[in-house]
């Protein structure tokens, strides 16, 4: 790509002879040298906090890291692979804890990309038109995107609140929906508030990104197609979803590794102790790393949950990847 | 384009449900910060019977909130700032030099979004409390680990987001310059630099934002010397009993900061984000 550059000489300009050429002598004026000092402290600071831990993760998930060991960590029993065992013993009680909570993060991931992608989807065709207050509008919808996560998080948890919380005041006190409020923060509801919570600051993010994709789509193409007789739904399926399939892949990836991971939600509406319904992963497995002190089997688990990753984003690209093309 | 009024209409309305959806949160907060506390823990008022803005007051006296804010603002703005400084240079190397590795960088850079961070996070928080015994630098509890965090996870989209801005500028501008007699740093930092001022500001914007709400590691990695506002607001909750309108109340200061940076600044913002991966 850099023909321009390479190897410091000036290419298709040899007619203008330099100048004042640049010195040649010192290491760090090299063109060949140049690019890895640019890159070199990223590359540093990205080693230390992610790379290394990262490999330092996958060791500790082999090692026997509880209380009593973390102090002298260096000494640790070789567990091999007993954490693993006991993390997959889906008859054991740490076992069968993990798998329920992969069966709620599931769900959970799969509502949230889906419900996000499709209000972002209707946002963006809306706004994909000129009119009058359009990037008022535009505005509005991103600012839950760009409010602090917590502070969304908090919000919900106070609309949710069962006796002073707008959402109950308006199902049984205005609206009559229902004759008793629900607890929304306890039992089985509590999975639907961190739904809503959760749609609620990412729709903002796939409006984004679909929006900026549907811009690039000449609008003749439309005419050309309401001039043919084609219906908005023809329209939408044969003109915007091909030409956003390209920004799609990456977008519906994106947020399906957010939300499998999502700790934020969870976290911030119950803490420490949230209920059953709502035992995301990430926070799944920091709950067993702090609270026992047992990192070995929190390693142990927060590897599992890489590798599953890995696959769905493998298995994902291959298969989509295929009739379209994928730049990063 | 043309549309029906059927059409004109449905696309009105939806769009209205869908804004009131993202502002009806804002709507609370706003208007639970007017409320006395009383109010605030009985049945929920559409319309607050009482108003006052004695919230905005109490908020700084019921928990050291401006301690926090401090802190908050100590780790983001350095974090951003050597993000951002980092990112340019690896952003320009990505989009002006062929070198071995550039794929393998540009591919390791984005798959560190892919990893949950619960993963490192373990690991992390061993290196930090071991390099502090071992060499003495405390990372563990610090602004210095916090920052050194946070400066990594704005890294990879900033390196992206500028990589894009950068292949954006015409290179025969900074050829002009090499022809001149300029050194490739004095091309990056006299001519490149300043043209990219909108790409590096929204990344600035971008930076600053992910360290500001970052909730999992601030959570283990500060102490109540470094707490930041993630972790911080959560004590105005205490047993069973959360003042919401000051609560409230600080949200609002908290978020001002950031959701101004971003409404100004959304369509760089657009163009950053997406340069990357749209075609």
């Amino acid at each position: 790509m850099t023909d321009l550059l390479k190897n410091g000489q000036v290419k298709g300009t040899g007619e203008i002879p330099p100048v004042r050429p640049a010195p040649r002598g010192l290491w760090w004026q090299r063109p060949k040298v140049i690019p890895y000092i640019l890159v070199a402290p990223a590359i540093l600071f990205e080693l230390l906090v992610h790379f290394i831990p990262m490999v330092a993760g996958v060791v500790m998930s082999f090692f026997d890291l509880t209380l009593f060991t973390l102090h002298h960590w260096s000494s640790a029993p070789f567990g091999g692979l007993s954490n693993f065992r006991v993390a997959l013993d889906f008859n054991g009680p740490i076992g069968s804890a993990l798998l329920h909570s992969f069966e709620i993060t599931v769900p959970y991931t799969i509502l949230v990309v889906a419900i996000s992608w499709v209000i972002g989807m209707v946002a963006a065709t809306g706004l994909n038109v000129e009119f009058r207050g359009r990037s008022w509008m535009r505005s509005a919808m991103l600012i839950p995107y760009a409010l602090p996560v917590y502070v969304g998080i908090i919000t919900w948890s106070f609309m949710l609140q069962r006796s002073t919380g707008v959402v109950n005041t308006a199902l049984v006190n205005d609206l009559h929906v229902l004759h008793s409020p629900p607890f929304w923060l306890l039992g089985t509801d509590a999975f639907w508030a961190m739904v809503a919570a959760a749609v609620w600051r990412w729709f903002p993010f796939a409006f984004l990104i679909l929006l900026a994709s549907l811009q690039n789509i000449p609008t003749e193409q439309y005419e050309a197609a309401a001039v043919d007789g084609a219906s908005a739904w023809r329209q939408f399926r044969s003109i915007t979803l091909p030409s956003v399939r390209g920004a799609n892949l990456v977008l519906v990836l994106v947020l399906f590794l957010w939300n499998f991971n999502d700790f934020n939600t969870p976290y911030v509406l119950f803490g420490n102790a949230p209920p059953s319904a709502a035992d995301l992963l990430s926070l799944h497995i920091y709950i067993v790393s702090f609270d026992s002190w047992n990192f070995g089997l929190g390693s142990a688990m927060s590897v599992m949950l890489m590798l599953f990753l890995l696959l769905v984003s493998v298995v994902y690209l291959r298969v989509l990847r295929r009739g379209g093309e994928f730049n990063v | 384009m043309s549309e029906s009024a059927v059409a004109k209409w449905f696309r009105r309305i939806t769009l209205a449900l869908i804004a009131v959806f993202a502002l009806f949160p804002v709507f609370i907060i706003l208007e639970t910060t007017v409320k006395p506390l009383a109010d605030v823990q009985n049945t929920f008022q559409w319309i607050p019977h009482h108003i006052t803005f004695a919230p905005y007051g109490q908020i700084w006296h019921t928990i050291p909130l401006l301690h926090y804010f401090t802190d908050s603002v100590i780790v983001s703005v350095i974090s951003t700032v050597v993000a951002v400084l980092l990112a340019t240079f690896a952003g320009y190397a990505i989009s002006r030099f062929e070198f071995h590795g550039r794929k393998v960088f540009s591919l390791a850079v984005l798959s560190t979004q892919m990893f949950p961070g619960i993963l490192f996070l373990l690991p992390l928080y061993l290196i930090y409390v071991n390099i502090g015994r071992t060499i003495g630098i405390n990372l563990y509890g610090t602004f210095l680990g916090l920052i050194i965090t946070y400066l990594t996870f704005a890294l990879p989209f900033a390196v992206w987001m500028l990589a894009g801005f950068f292949s954006s500028i015409p290179r025969d501008i900074e050829q002009a310059a090499l022809v001149d007699g300029a050194s490739h740093w004095g091309a990056l930092f006299r001519i490149v630099l300043p043209i990219a001022r909108p790409g590096i500001v929204a990344v600035s914007v971008f930076a600053f934002m992910t360290a500001w709400g970052e909730v999992l590691f601030a959570s283990v990695l500060t102490t109540s010397s470094t707490r930041t506002l993630a972790i911080g607001l959560q004590e105005y909750a205490t047993q069973g009993n959360t003042d919401w309108n000051q609560l409230m109340a600080a949200s609002v200061v908290v978020s001002l900061p950031v959701v101004i940076g971003f409404l100004a600044l959304q369509r760089y913002l657009v163009r950053g984000l997406t340069a990357g991966s749209v075609k």
